[in-house]
């Protein structure tokens, strides 16, 4: 059956590019307020499952040209590293701190290291969603 | 006051819900389930609009975004695989 998707792929290539933008915003507003790498990195596994479902499979290998296992493995590294970062200076496992700092541009800003421990997991969280769901929604 | 007609129009919203949730249960096809989840979603962002007026807090409005994507790619899933029978298809057949 001929099946005509113009509205379906129209919407997407503009929709896909605001759930990004959302997912960044979700990612750097955790920490303090609702957000972070948990969830800013399942807003990203939407943005790609909206394309891969406006679009095929095969698409989806040529735009965004990563293998999500090793995607999954490098943020569970990263996570695993800022672990074991704390333990070099001579504090508990998993310790973080946070300072204020003069940016151009930005101002006073607050910097924690927090935000390495979430990019692992926003790493991982992409990683693991993107393999179920392309792995479950293949039909054969 | 306003908190009344808050609360007013969250009972208004709760069973617009269940009633979605009848059609959901009762309904006799598969498009009619899938625009009733819709209205559900729909009716969850107005739930979480007024709870965020009636606590004057704006923490609650990255939910209403968040849900409207969500159910938006739910309902976009949904009317995929009753159409082709496939969520995500490996290769397109006709372009």
């Amino acid at each position: 059956m001929k099946t005509n998707d113009v509205i379906l792929q129209t919407v997407a290539k503009v929709v896909v590019f605001l759930i990004l933008t959302f997912s960044v915003f979700l990612f750097f507003a955790g920490h303090n307020n609702p957000g972070g790498g948990f969830i800013g990195g399942l807003m990203t596994a939407a943005a790609l499952v909206l394309l891969a479902l406006a679009f095929d499979l095969q698409t989806i290998r040529k735009v965004v040209p990563v293998d999500f296992r090793k995607v999954m493995a490098i943020g569970l590294m990263i996570a695993l590293l800022t672990g074991i970062g704390s333990l070099v200076l001579d504090v508990p496992f998993l310790s973080h701190t946070f300072g204020h700092f003069d940016l151009p541009l930005l101002g006073d800003t607050e910097l924690a290291t927090a935000t390495l421990f979430d990019l692992g997991v926003y790493l991982a969280v992409v990683g693991v969603t993107m393999t179920i769901i392309l792995s479950i929604g293949e039909d054969h | 006051m306003l908190q009344g007609m808050l609360l007013i129009a969250l009972v208004i919203l709760s069973f617009s819900v269940l009633a979605g949730l009848c059609r959901v249960l009762l309904g006799p096809s598969m498009p009619d389930r899938i625009i009733a989840l819709d209205t559900i979603g729909i009716n969850l962002i107005g739930i979480v609009a007024i709870l965020s007026v009636m606590q004057r807090t704006q923490t609650y409005l990255e939910i209403i975004l968040l849900i409207g994507i969500v159910a938006f790619l739910g309902t976009i899933a949904f009317s995929k695989y009753i159409e082709k029978g496939a969520v995500i298809e490996h290769e397109r057949s006709n372009r």
